[in-house]
């Protein structure tokens, strides 16, 4: 081929690919509302058809045929099918496994590009060799890290922070075999067991830096685990030279990242504390089941009649759903207890809390599955100042986010952190399984409120029976 | 490629991310699932750079992992992208009662 038309060639597919960077761009900014959220993502699935169809034109169809087609078969009907199959509560842990897809392959691609300067027999340029194996440390954490998620959030191995003694010291041990391998490719010596000691080590640490976080910690550690992967794509351009993947890698890094800080605002709590905190490790009061909290004081415990009859004559009710509503996953009932209600002329609104749930929006999302309309759903900021003016404060599978603690008790492990004022309102009212504190082991003293009364039971049959109830009266 | 180049696509990467920080700043926090799982579905361009050192003729990974990488980007892609679009179909505003039934129903009917 005559190299004028080649470099033609490559100047269309450099055009496509900058069609596509502008593509993602515009498909995030169309996120900014509900309503122009779908043509956002249809845009952003476009400018992924045009960097596709680009590089086709680079590849060598003859010879790797058939390692796209198995290889992009297999991906399209296996994501396709566990896309439409998954249900909405098990969101966080979908995202975790595509997100971990991500690293992984990012993390390839650096180990190929890697062995394609052929490092065992001549010297590796340093911005090369860098590039590569720094995709491939950040790619394998992020790996090996959203696999520790998904097993936590799918419940294949347990939710609660593992710890052990020696953790940062193993952890900060691995960490400095992965600074060394990238050390010693950046001044040439030993690259290749240099690069896959930096490897290994990263998909290690991957593992055990997620291993003590906890369920309530997920949204935290998802959206790091993003921002990861967004950059282990970026570092994957600089390694090919590829300017899509660095616009899109950077794109993603920052979402993730901004989330990730967002979240650890939301919970009054440093990324740093997060991940080295061990939070959940917090000795643990006695998790003794039964009405009475272990601080001594007595909880009111109330019946669906009376909770249905409080409800039905409220002027206003806010509802506040937390991971136990998705556990049960009673979003549909509790959409169904809200049309009861506005039929009898009570207003009902949702009060969502930044960290409600296992990721960013997990509640919304839910509560949107079960055609609550969004504008019904508000963000805590918006919502405190109505909780004084409503009647019942309605609180479904959330613990921490509702403990007076975090505002009032500076001895409270969890005080500083932005909490729903729930409280405040006429009524409380708490559906909860038992008494068992919640995640992070605290008593709440919401419970031992004169205003609050406690439901027990399932979230989902606790609020049927509520329907019920209501429909009677 | 030399340090000038790289210094080039720093530059790029710097302003990706500003404009990132930006755009993202702007989406409400109702739509923050769907928003990382779309921004998931974008960092699947790596997808890109799979096929880029898996199809060519003497792939350095080897025929196995070659076709993994492809597998787990492509997965990245359209898992990400499918998961997107369901979640983001179910935002509605709000609706009449008239409406609001149908909707249940079509809810009711996929399942």
């Amino acid at each position: 081929m005559e190299l004028a038309a080649d470099s033609t060639g490559q100047l269309v597919i450099d055009l496509a690919y900058l069609v596509t960077g502008v593509c993602f761009i515009m498909g995030l900014r169309y996120m900014n509302t509900p309503k122009t959220a779908r043509l956002g993502n249809a845009v952003s699935i476009a400018g992924m058809v045009i960097a596709l169809v680009a590089t086709g034109f680079n590849l060598n169809w003859s010879a790797g045929w058939w390692v796209a087609l198995i290889g992009l078969g297999a991906g399209a009907a296996v994501g396709i099918y566990a896309a439409r199959a998954v249900k909405m509560t098990a969101m966080p842990q979908m995202v975790a496994i595509f997100n971990g897809a991500g690293g992984g392959a990012a993390a390839m691609v650096a180990s190929a590009e890697f062995l394609k300067l052929n490092p065992d027999v001549s010297s590796v340029p340093i911005d090369l060799g860098v590039t590569s194996v720094l995709t491939a440390v950040i790619g394998a954490i992020s790996f090996t890290g959203s696999i520790i998620a998904f097993l936590k959030l799918q419940e294949l191995m347990t939710g609660r922070p593992i710890v052990y003694p020696g953790q940062q010291v193993v952890n900060a041990l691995l960490a400095l075999v992965a600074v060394a391998g990238i050390v010693l490719v950046a001044l040439n010596i030993d690259t290749v067991p240099a690069f896959f000691s930096a490897l290994v080590a990263a998909a290690i640490l991957g593992t055990l830096f997620v291993l003590p976080i906890g369920g309530a910690d997920m949204p935290v550690i998802i959206s790091l685990l993003n921002s990861f992967t967004g950059l282990a794509a970026a570092l994957t351009g600089f390694a090919l030279g590829n300017n899509v993947l660095i616009i899109s890698g950077a794109l993603v890094g920052a979402s993730g990242t901004l989330l990730t800080l967002m979240m650890g605002k939301a919970m009054n709590r440093s990324v740093t504390n997060v991940l080295f905190g061990a939070f959940g490790a917090v000795k643990k009061t006695d998790a003794a089941a039964g009405p009475t909290s272990s601080t001594g004081g007595t909880v009111r415990e109330s019946s669906v009649d009376d909770v249905a009859t409080m409800l039905a004559y409220a002027r206003q009710v806010i509802v506040v759903p937390g991971y136990g509503m998705a556990v049960a996953q009673a979003q549909h009932s509790v959409r169904e207890l809200a049309d009861q209600l506005e039929k009898k002329g009570v207003e009902v609104k949702y009060a969502i809390h930044p960290v409600a749930g296992r990721m960013p929006g997990h509640m919304n999302v839910l509560l949107a599955e079960a055609n609550v309309p969004y504008p019904a759903l508000y963000d805590m900021d918006d919502i405190n100042p109505e909780f004084p003016r409503t009647d019942v404060a309605l609180i479904i599978g959330a613990n921490d986010v509702t403990n007076p603690d975090a505002r009032n008790s500076p001895s409270s492990p969890i005080y500083g952190m932005p909490i729903l004022d729930v409280d405040k309102a006429q009524q409380v009212v708490v559906l909860k399984r038992s008494m068992k504190p919640g995640f992070a082991g605290i008593d709440n003293p919401l419970y031992e409120l004169q205003n609050t009364s406690m439901l027990f039971g399932d979230a989902k049959a606790s609020i049927d029976k509520l329907v019920g109830a209501v429909k009677t009266l | 490629m030399n340090l000038f180049h790289l210094l080039t696509e720093l530059t790029v990467f710097v302003l990706a991310v500003f404009v990132g920080l930006e755009v993202i700043s702007k989406v409400p926090a109702t739509l923050h699932t769907p928003l990382m799982s779309a921004t998931n579905a974008i960092h699947g361009i790596v997808l890109v750079g799979a096929l880029l050192v898996a199809v060519v003729g003497e792939p350095k990974l080897g025929p196995v992992l070659s076709v993994l990488v492809v597998f787990l980007a492509s997965l990245n892609v359209f898992g990400g992208y499918v998961v997107t679009q369901r979640m983001l179909a179910m935002f509605k505003p709000r609706q009449t009662p008239a409406q609001a039934t149908a909707g249940a129903a079509a809810n009711g009917a996929r399942k």
